[in-house]
């Protein structure tokens, strides 16, 4: 049910929200009860899981549905984009939050611990911990989790990066394809860039077990294991996001959705995937080489 | 073209869903804007009662009522509840309601967002109050959450943690949805520059919260780690640093305290306008004051921790880059007064209320210059000094807009005035008890007395009694406001004119419709770039 005002779509009645609320309460609630020893609690959250996924299905697939219908004039899909724009700058400031961290960790608080400073904690760090010689990496003055090595950059990291860099690429060779109407391009550019991007992850996966069993670098290995694993971890995570994104996306041009000039699904996904692109350039920059 | 008489077809065509489901799954801005409301009411009254119990237990010095865990939940919840719960909420109702309207927009941009924004919120203020019954009772570090004393606790961190997220989550949804409304939907003819300052400082404020709700999200991420993940952010021993948790969360908490009150600036450069039967003075000069307050407001954070040994540099950067923001504020101040000079005055209860909201904001504007001294605020951090500067700022800026609004647009709401005497009462038992309440609190800080404890010198009891019976004044007076809520809903009371308010029609777009405004799409078919003026 839903009237156009002028031609604006303006839709009526939104039955999955909700269910995003309860699926999101339900999945977080029982996260929580598990974080506190409660046994029930995986349980929830995977049924929360569940029902959070059974609602971008149907949300998604509602709005996919309109689309096709033809419901979305230009404007609204302007609002789509703008959407999008604004969603990523808030994912980029997440990422800031943990780089900022990061710098000020290493510019700041290391310096501090090792006695630098006469306002800071310096002057009281070095009768705490004696001897400390500030140096990155660094478990801290406790050496909190032993001995552990750090992740070398010229290594898989330096092939990851060229990995993405090149799926970069991929992904405009699809747009380029999209927009002169070439879909046997636009698909072959969707499956390579989907394919660079799940040999990325497959690539970090191999490297997360390396850190774990053979060098003893995990999230327990003071500040720099918790900077490694935290900046990497939620980059991976966005790198899945990302990939199942441009699945979705190819699946629908395998059956024939998008044209040159409808296709705002594809250009967030491609924004989407540039955005984890250029956080994947800061992480090695900072996290790996420097 | 339609008239507006077609656009009552419209409506019937596509009324309101009937029962609880048309609250559940409607898209229409106005029931989404009501929704807020309610719920802010809701949480103002849950927040209130906090309030009214850290007020009772201060009544006398010693213990009495609650043992001082409880006590320290209860700050702690008072002000989460407060911020995340009542004020924020009751501005995003009100940009639900009036933005559409006032740019000539048919909705909000993306209507199935607006109704998720607000769907959280239930579920997120249940997530967090659960925590009240679990072992360890809920989180009682205060609101900024700083550990090492928040990882100490009991069961309630990562529900309280959660809560934090799905928060944060409806705000930058709802902020992502009217800054599209703003950009994509303004009507032909609405330029940015002749945009209605309600709309202008809710663009900014969504802006900064986009910006720094993701920084809180990832904060409180990283507590979450260092407590169950084996993290060391905040631990020294691993490396990391206390202090880190500071500089992020005062990241978002300082901007967080522009994100109330800015909503509030716009509501006020409203009504002063329309009972002054004037123009607003200089209007450019506020969009440009509005935009540079949020942009200092990003880079003053560590005025919050001149305490905790910040290198002297440091230190004298945020001190100078904080007295910065009292020149655009200075702006605004002088505009509003501008704005009534020689105008045709009338103190209806929103004007009263703006008039309120001047003093008070002002007052606690200038504590806030006081204690933007990094060494004079090696004296006022942590006593009741700054409790009482940030009520000032917080209750005198921002719920007292929320009050001023509420008036003033009750009427082209419901379509009912509100009996301007109650209205008068609300306003007066208001005031009264909110100075009652809060202006002894900096003579008991001056004199030394802590924030956040149970009990206290015998020698402050005089003043915390006077606060605690301004407590309840203030806190019953409330009770008021919902009775005149319930009477305009209930459609009791005289009928509203379409203006409302004598000459308001030349005041913005709103104004020129209906009240109630039509509940679908407000312009359908209406050809309003005649009606955009140039202010």
């Amino acid at each position: 049910m839903s009237t156009a005002s002028g031609s604006y779509y303006l839709p009526h009645v939104a039955k999955w929200p909700i269910l995003g609320s309860i699926g999101l309460f339900t999945m977080l609630g029982g996260f929580s009860l598990k974080l506190i020893g409660v046994g029930v609690g995986g349980f929830l959250m995977f049924v929360g899981a569940l029902i959070v996924i059974g609602m971008m299905f149907g949300w998604f697939g509602e709005v996919i549905k309109e689309g096709l219908q033809g419901l979305y004039n230009h404007q609204v899909e302007r609002s789509f984009r703008w959407g999008m724009i604004w969603f990523i700058a808030s994912e980029v400031m997440f990422f800031a939050c943990f780089f900022g961290s990061l710098f000020y960790i290493r510019m700041y608080v290391v310096p501090w611990l090792g006695g630098e400073g006469t306002t800071g904690v310096g002057e009281y760090t070095n009768m705490l911990w004696p001897g400390y010689a500030p140096e990155w990496p660094t478990n801290g003055p406790a050496r909190i989790g032993g001995e552990f090595e750090p992740m070398e950059a010229w290594g898989i990291p330096a092939l990851n990066t060229l990995i993405l860099l090149s799926s970069g690429v991929t992904v405009t060779w699809a747009h380029w394809g999209l927009l002169k109407n070439d879909r046997p391009q636009f698909v072959k550019g969707l499956i390579a860039t989907i394919a660079l991007g799940f040999t990325f992850v497959l690539f970090q996966a191999y490297e997360y077990y390396h850190a774990y069993t053979e060098m003893g670098l995990t999230l327990g290995a003071g500040i720099y294991g918790s900077t490694f694993f935290m900046l990497t971890g939620f980059h991976g995570m966005h790198v899945t996001i990302g990939a199942i994104f441009l699945t979705v996306v190819l699946l629908r041009a395998l059956r024939g959705h998008f044209d040159s000039e409808h296709h705002f699904a594809f250009e967030a996904a491609a924004w989407y995937w540039h955005f984890v692109d250029v956080v994947w350039l800061g992480l090695f920059i900072f996290v790996y080489w420097l | 073209m339609a008239t507006v008489a077609d656009t009552h077809g419209v409506e019937h065509e596509h009324g309101p869903a009937k029962g609880i489901m048309r609250w559940i799954t409607t898209t229409n801005h106005k029931d989404i804007g009501t929704l807020y409301l309610c719920f802010a009411m809701a949480m103002f009254l849950v927040g209130g009662a906090m309030a009214l119990i850290i007020r009772a237990e201060l009544y006398q010095p010693g213990l009495q009522l609650v043992d001082p865990h409880f006590f320290n939940q209860m700050t702690t919840l008072h002000a989460l509840i407060m911020v995340f719960g009542a004020v924020m909420p009751a501005f995003a109702g009100f940009a639900n309601w009036m933005i559409p309207p006032m740019i000539g927009a048919p909705d909000m941009a993306l209507p199935r967002l607006n109704n998720w924004s607000f769907w959280v919120l239930p579920f997120a203020a249940t997530l967090l109050v659960i925590t009240l019954f679990l072992e360890g009772g809920a989180v009682a570090s205060g609101w900024t959450l700083y550990p090492p004393l928040v990882l100490q606790m009991g069961d309630s961190l990562p529900f309280t943690i959660f809560t934090v997220h799905l928060l944060g989550l409806s705000s930058i949804m709802a902020s992502i949805n009217i800054i599209v409304t703003i950009f994509n939907l303004r009507a032909p003819g609405m330029t940015m520059m002749k945009m209605p300052m309600f709309v202008w400082t809710w663009l900014i404020t969504a802006f900064l919260l986009i910006l720094v709700m993701p920084v809180l999200a990832g904060a409180v991420t990283m507590l979450l780690t260092d407590k169950f993940f084996d993290t060391s952010f905040f631990n020294a021993a691993g490396g990391g640093d206390p202090v880190l948790f500071q500089h992020l969360f005062w990241f978002f908490g300082h901007p967080e305290v522009y994100i109330i009150v800015l909503p509030a600036f716009g509501i006020i450069s409203h009504v002063i306008p329309v009972f002054s039967r004037k123009p607003l003075f200089g209007k450019n000069s506020m969009v440009f004051a509005t935009a540079v307050i949020g942009i200092l407001s990003m880079i003053v954070w560590a005025h919050h921790q001149y305490t905790v040994g910040m290198p002297v540099p440091a230190e004298l950067y945020f001190m100078y880059a904080t007295m910065l923001i009292a020149v655009p504020t200075g702006v605004k101040v002088f505009n509003w007064l501008a704005t009534m000079w020689k105008g045709s005055l009338t103190f209806e209860t929103p004007m009263l209320h703006a008039m309120g909201f001047l003093v008070l904001f002002v007052f606690g504007g200038f504590t806030g210059i006081m204690m933007s001294q990094a060494p004079a605020d090696l004296y006022y951090h942590d006593n009741y000094f700054i409790v009482a500067h940030f009520h000032y700022t917080l209750v005198g800026g921002g719920v007292w807009g929320i009050f001023a609004g509420f008036f003033f647009w009750l009427p082209k709401w419901t379509g009912r005035m509100y009996d301007e005497r109650l209205g008068k009462l609300h306003f007066w038992l208001s005031f009264l008890g909110f100075n009652l309440l809060f202006m002894p609190q900096h003579f008991l800080g001056l004199a030394g007395m802590p924030r956040r404890i149970p009990d206290y010198a015998v020698q402050f009891t005089e003043f915390n009694q006077m606060s605690t019976v301004g407590a309840f004044i203030f806190g019953f007076a409330q009770l008021l406001l919902i009775y005149i809520a319930y009477k305009a809903i209930k459609g009791e009371g005289e009928k509203a004119t379409d203006e409302v308010w004598e000459g308001a029609k030349s005041h913005g777009l709103e104004w020129s419709l209906s009240s109630p405004m039509p509940y679908h799409h407000s312009f359908e078919g209406v050809d309003i770039s005649k009606a955009i003026k140039d202010e």
